[in-house]
């Protein structure tokens, strides 16, 4: 694999260099394994598409690493072009106005129309600003969905849960048959955020953090919330779910093994999950809990969008509004969507994918897409919250403590509540 | 270091050396002190500057807060959660790995057939890079194909790295010794051959107990390398440790411990909070400058240089 992706990137590099008379343009991505690749073939494409400009991709770590280059470059006056930034990162980068050109803008003054209604409902909100302006362009885009062990279900005798009730009925008999019944991949995108989301619960004050950054206050002592980390504990206890920490591939490991019923990844898992899966495998919806009231709703979109910084000659800026253009074409869109798993942006490529017969072929593909697609609620289009990776990490942290037993849901969720408070009351004073 | 071992006649002969111009040695000096200056005092005073204000991460605008940061810092009960950490980490690392770095080299010194092969084997580690040891280490405590882990388990302990606060710190010790022990062996071992048979002979002479020789007559030789090395240890323990934590907490600390530098990066260029990182930063500057005067004053007096 080492070998693929060093080579793929030498051939874009190469390509580069050869078209001298083109406008270079750089793009900082956090992606690794094979959707970078995919990032290296999709730039290839591009490069291979026209004349006038060359895209260079660089992979800087993970989302994370990629803001923090991001921001360090833009502060040396270093910034790449295109800087792809994740979910968690949207508040950082859309309340520094300036350091970026609104996608939106962008494309209009290359001459090129711009139509918010050409994409799919769930993706228009978590980077446009509150005038539904698009400031960042939604590129991978993902949502949380449950991954079957078609094999598990089958030796257990049971069917996929579509909420949580159903799923507490069945675990017992998952775990008869010799599965782990449930492991997940990221406590704070999947049951926290995405548990706000799915449920239709306010997350923060503010319209979650829409409206305002100033007394913006986090909602996580909630009482369903409480209640849903209530169960995850229980159901640890008695074998029912199995957590191995914060690290994405460790808990993706058991269900790529074979070892686990269900697993919460991402639906931008699919493309690697169908070379490592030892077992045939299904998808579905995130489950919600039926007993609250209002639940069910779409989940908010997740993934990375990609941000054209300032600072930039209107050369190269007419080049990343060409590339803009070409990746949300509908071609481009459905080729990343096969190559990855991550959803379709827009209706176009959605339709393209249908037409083309994909999702007969690969149903797991379209579980993504339907369930954004979901009817909306009030709370079920995502949150803005400033220093939001740091408070994933205290998430992160007092999680980790309800299931080491260093520390009881109530606390936690006290500690994050109070923690990420002031947080949002730091950020609040650097914005203003 | 080199001067201590050379005799005094040399020393002496050294500081005569007269240069022509009273500017030249400056001049010598120049690309040193430059180097000092930008990767030192300038970042340092940076961060002293910038502790004291509230800045948007991309650099629009900020804020002079006075001591507002420190206070944040001060008031956290997580951040001394992390310093006791760090301070028990340290005190680990540091004594295991000159222990067994000694231990080793004094084993090593007794060896007369084929000995080089031995001190290669052992200098070798010293040669992987802090994240790839980190990768190693990681891999022998991971929670699905660990070897260690399986070992462990054999005796009843379920090591689970990344997820008991408990076993992480553990694997991170032990990591963390293990990379540092070749470098200790080298300088111990060098020590050791610095001291003249003469005086190890008078030494058999007077005392049968090879223990005990050891403690009277090797060990005060050594005392010069035995402070260097413990200065060399602690800075590593604090800092140069950083990336075998970032390796085996994944790049996700969550409830794993972590150390104060790790802190400092986690909020500074992961959470883009660079007043509250410089703030934590000059705190850890003030331990270390703490640190050495102590270690220069009470513990370097004890230690004979010839």
């Amino acid at each position: 694999m080492f070998k693929t992706t060093s080579l793929a990137a030498i051939a874009v590099a190469f390509s580069t260099t050869t078209s001298l008379a083109a406008t270079n343009i750089t793009w900082w991505h956090g992606m690794a394994g094979r959707n970078g690749e995919v990032i290296n073939e999709v730039a290839q494409k591009f490069n291979a598409s026209q004349s006038a400009c060359a895209l260079t991709p660089v992979s800087k770590g993970t989302y994370e690493e990629a803001l923090a280059s991001g921001i360090a470059a833009f502060r040396a006056g270093e910034q790449p072009n295109i800087l792809q930034v994740f979910d968690a990162g949207a508040a950082t980068i859309i309340n520094a106005k300036g350091a970026v050109i609104p996608a939106e803008d962008l494309i209009t003054k290359a001459g090129y129309s711009f139509d918010r209604a050409a994409f799919i409902d769930g993706v228009r909100h978590f980077y446009a600003d509150s005038e539904g302006k698009f400031v960042g362009m939604p590129f991978n885009s993902s949502a949380p969905i449950m991954y079957i062990n078609d094999e598990a279900l089958k030796k257990a005798g049971v069917e996929a849960p579509k909420t949580w009730e159903e799923f507490e009925a069945i675990a017992p008999k998952l775990k008869e048959a010799g599965f782990i019944p449930l492991v997940q991949s990221q406590l704070t995108w999947q049951f926290t955020e995405n548990f706000f989301s799915r449920n239709n619960i306010q997350f923060a004050t503010n319209n979650n953090g829409y409206d305002s950054v100033v007394d913006t206050k986090l909602k996580v002592t909630d009482p369903n919330l409480e209640m849903m980390f209530e169960k995850l504990k229980a159901w640890k206890d008695e074998g029912y779910f199995a957590f191995y920490g914060a690290g994405w591939n460790d808990n993706q490991k058991v269900f790529e093994d074979g070892k686990a019923a269900l697993w919460i990844g991402s639906s931008g898992s699919f493309g690697g999950l169908q070379k490592t899966a030892t077992m045939p495998f299904s998808a579905t919806f995130l489950p919600y809990w039926s007993a609250i009231k209002g639940a069910g709703t779409n989940s908010f979109i997740g993934g990375a969008a990609l941000f054209a910084m300032s600072g930039k000659s209107d050369e190269e800026n007419k080049c990343v509004a060409d590339f803009f253009q070409f990746l949300t074409s509908p071609e481009v869109q459905y080729f990343y969507h096969r190559a990855t798993g991550y959803v379709a942006i827009t209706k176009a490529a959605y339709e393209l994918a249908q037409k083309d017969g994909y999702y007969k072929e690969k149903p797991v593909a379209e579980v993504g897409i339907k369930q954004l697609l979901l009817p909306a609620g009030e709370w079920s289009k995502g949150y803005r919250l400033g220093f939001y990776p740091q408070i994933r990490e205290i998430m992160e942290r007092e999680y980790g403590r309800i299931f080491s037993g260093e520390a009881t849901v109530k606390d936690a969720l006290e500690a994050i509540e109070k923690e990420g408070n002031e947080l949002l009351a730091r950020f609040a004073k650097t914005a203003g | 270091m080199r001067g201590r071992f050379k005799d005094q006649g040399q020393q002496a002969a050294a500081k005569r050396v007269q240069f022509a111009s009273p500017f030249l040695p400056y001049l010598f000096l120049a690309p040193q002190l430059a180097i000092i200056f930008v990767f030192f005092y300038w970042p340092s005073v940076q961060a002293i500057q910038s502790s004291f204000y509230l800045e948007d991460p991309f650099g629009f605008g900020s804020t002079f807060v006075g001591l507002t940061n420190y206070a944040d810092v001060l008031k956290s009960t997580e951040y001394f959660g992390i310093a006791r950490f760090t301070a028990i980490f340290t005190a680990l690392v540091t004594f295991f790995a000159l222990a067994i770095g000694l231990l080793l080299a004094v084993k090593a010194d007794g060896v007369i057939r084929g000995n080089a092969a031995y001190k290669t084997l052992l200098i070798w580690v010293y040669a992987i890079a802090p994240p790839v040891a980190g990768l190693i280490g990681m891999m022998f405590f991971n929670q699905h194909i660990g070897p260690l882990v399986e070992f462990a388990r054999w005796f009843g302990w379920d090591i689970k790295v990344g997820l008991d606060y408990f076993d992480t710190a553990f694997a991170m010790i032990v990591v963390a010794v293990w990379k540092q022990i070749p470098y200790n062996f080298i300088f111990f071992l060098s020590g050791l051959q610095g001291i003249p048979v003469s005086v190890r002979e008078a030494a058999a002479i007077d005392c049968r107990s090879e223990l005990r020789r050891f403690w009277t007559v090797i060990l005060p030789l050594l005392a010069p390398t035995a402070f260097f090395l413990l200065i060399i240890n602690v800075t590593y323990a604090l800092f140069d440790t950083f990336g075998i934590i970032d390796v085996m907490v994944k790049d996700k600390a969550a409830n794993n411990p972590i150390t104060l530098v790790y802190k400092v990066y986690m909020d500074g260029f992961r959470g883009s909070d660079l007043g509250g990182s410089s703030a934590q930063s000059v705190i850890l500057m003030v331990i270390v400058l703490v640190l050495t005067i102590f270690q220069f004053r009470f513990i370097e007096r004890r230690v004979h240089y010839n």
